[in-house]
C-alpha cells in the first residue's frame, strides 16, 4: 500500500502542485514558441516526454557509476543522445511536424526541466519511481502546452486541431498566434493558476 | 536587400528577429535576471561573448562531421563545446570581477542550458552561412539578447514603485510586459523577411 500511494504521489506532483511550467518556470521557451496549435505543442509536449522519461530512467540506472565531478556533462551527454533519437523518430513519422517544429526539437536538449528532474529526482532514486517522476513532469508539462496550444489557435485562428470552432463569420485575432500572444496567454494563465492556489489555501484554512 | 549581406544579418538577428522577443529563446534568463539594468548587461556581454566562441567552434565542427559523415553527432558536440566555452566565462568572470560572479549567480553555469546559444550553433548550420557570416550573426544575436535584457530590466526597475494587485505580481506582470515589448518589435518585422 505505501509503495502504490508513494509512487501515486510521485506521478502526481508533476501534474499540478509541482508542474514544471506553471510552478517552477520552467521550459519557458518551448512553451511560448511552438504552441501556436494544438498539434505542434501536443507533439512537442510528447517528444519532450519521450526524452525526459527514457533520459532520466538511464541516469537513475547509471547514477551509482557516474562520479558526481562529471554528472552534469554526463548528464548533458545522455540528455543530447536521446534527443537526436527523438528528432530522427519524428523526421521518420511525419515530415510535416518536423518542419514546423524546426530547430525547437534539437533544443530539448537545453530543456531546464530535464536537467531539474535528472539533477533533483533521476539521481537520487530507483529507476520505477525516476521513470514515474519524469512520466508526471513531463505530462504537466504537456498539459501545459496543450492549454497554450488550445487557447492561442482558438482565439487566434478560429479553429481547434483544424477543426472550425466559430464559423467562417468569426474574424482571428491574428496576435495571438504572433509571438506577443504567446507571453500574453502564458501571463494570463499564470495568473489563473496563483487565483485558484489562493483560493484552494483560503478554503482549507478556513476548514 | 540582400539577405546575405554582413549588415542585414546583424541587423535581422538583432532587432528584426530578436531571439528573445521573437523566437522566444533564452527566456528564462530572461525572467530570472532582467531586475537589475547593469546586470542585466553584464550577463547579456557574457552570453554575446560564450555565443561569438561557440559559434565559431560549431562552424569547425560542423565542417569536420560533414567531412566524416557524421552529421548525428552534431547536436551531442555542439552541447560540448557550449558547456566548455562556459565553463571559460566562468573561471574569466570569477578572476575579474568577483562581484558580477556573485550578481550573477546561478545564472552563470546555466549559461549553457540557454536555448539561444545553442540556437545560434543550429541556425548558422541550417542557414549554411560562413564563417564570417556565422560570426556577424552570434553578434547580432547576442546584441539583442542584452538589449531585449536591458529594455526589460529598465522597465521592471521602475515598476518596483508601481502599486500592482498582488496576485498579479511576479512572473505573470512581467509575461505580460514581455508581450507588449515584443509587440513593439513586430514593428520591424517589415523591415526584411
Amino acid at each position: 500500500m505505501e509503495k502504490t500511494s508513494l509512487s501515486a504521489t510521485t506521478f502526481l506532483s508533476g501534474l499540478w502542485k509541482e508542474n514544471p511550467v506553471f510552478v517552477f518556470l520552467l521550459g519557458m521557451c518551448p512553451t511560448l514558441a511552438v504552441t501556436n496549435s494544438v498539434s505542434n505543442s501536443l507533439s512537442m509536449g510528447l517528444a519532450t516526454t519521450f526524452v525526459l522519461v527514457s533520459s532520466s530512467m538511464l541516469i537513475s540506472m547509471l547514477r551509482n557509476l557516474i562520479p558526481p565531478q562529471v554528472r552534469i556533462a554526463s548528464f548533458i551527454m545522455i540528455i543530447a543522445t536521446f534527443v537526436t533519437v527523438a528528432d530522427y523518430i519524428i523526421q521518420a513519422i511525419s515530415i510535416e511536424i518536423y518542419r514546423s517544429l524546426g530547430a525547437f526539437i534539437a533544443l530539448i536538449v537545453v530543456n531546464c526541466i530535464i536537467m531539474g528532474r535528472a539533477e533533483s529526482f533521476a539521481s537520487k532514486n530507483g529507476i520505477w519511481l525516476s521513470g514515474l517522476d519524469a512520466l508526471g513532469s513531463g505530462l504537466g508539462f504537456t498539459l501545459a502546452l496543450f492549454c497554450m496550444g488550445a487557447i492561442r489557435e482558438v482565439i487566434g485562428n478560429g479553429t481547434f486541431a483544424g477543426i472550425s470552432v466559430f464559423g467562417p463569420s468569426y474574424e482571428p485575432w491574428v496576435i495571438m498566434i504572433l509571438p506577443s500572444g504567446g507571453f500574453f496567454v502564458l501571463g494570463a494563465l499564470l495568473l489563473v493558476v496563483n487565483v485558484i492556489n489562493e483560493r484552494v489555501k483560503k478554503m482549507r484554512t478556513k476548514a | 536587400m540582400n539577405t546575405d549581406s554582413l549588415g542585414f544579418i546583424f541587423l535581422s538577428s538583432c532587432i528584426i528577429n530578436n531571439f528573445v522577443l521573437a523566437y522566444f529563446l533564452g527566456i528564462c534568463s530572461f525572467l530570472g535576471v532582467s531586475k537589475k539594468a547593469d546586470t542585466a548587461l553584464r550577463l547579456g556581454a557574457a552570453v554575446t561573448f560564450v555565443m561569438l566562441v561557440s559559434s565559431g567552434s560549431a562552424f569547425a565542427i560542423h565542417w569536420v562531421l560533414v567531412k566524416m559523415h557524421a552529421e548525428y553527432l552534431q547536436l551531442i558536440s555542439f552541447i560540448a563545446v557550449i558547456a566548455s566555452a562556459v565553463q571559460l566565462v566562468e573561471m574569466l568572470v570569477k578572476k575579474f570581477s568577483p562581484s558580477l560572479f556573485r550578481a550573477l549567480g546561478i545564472f552563470l553555469p546555466l549559461i549553457s542550458t540557454n536555448c539561444a546559444i545553442l540556437a545560434v550553433a543550429l541556425f548558422q548550420t541550417n542557414r549554411e552561412y560562413n564563417l564570417l557570416q556565422a560570426l556577424v550573426f552570434a553578434l547580432g544575436a547576442g546584441a539583442g539578447y542584452t538589449l531585449a535584457l536591458t529594455i526589460m530590466a529598465g522597465l521592471r526597475q521602475d515598476l518596483e514603485f508601481a502599486n500592482i494587485p498582488r496576485l498579479i505580481k511576479g512572473t505573470a506582470l512581467t509575461l505580460m510586459i514581455a508581450g507588449i515589448l515584443s509587440m513593439a518589435f513586430m514593428g520591424f518585422a517589415g523591415m526584411g523577411g
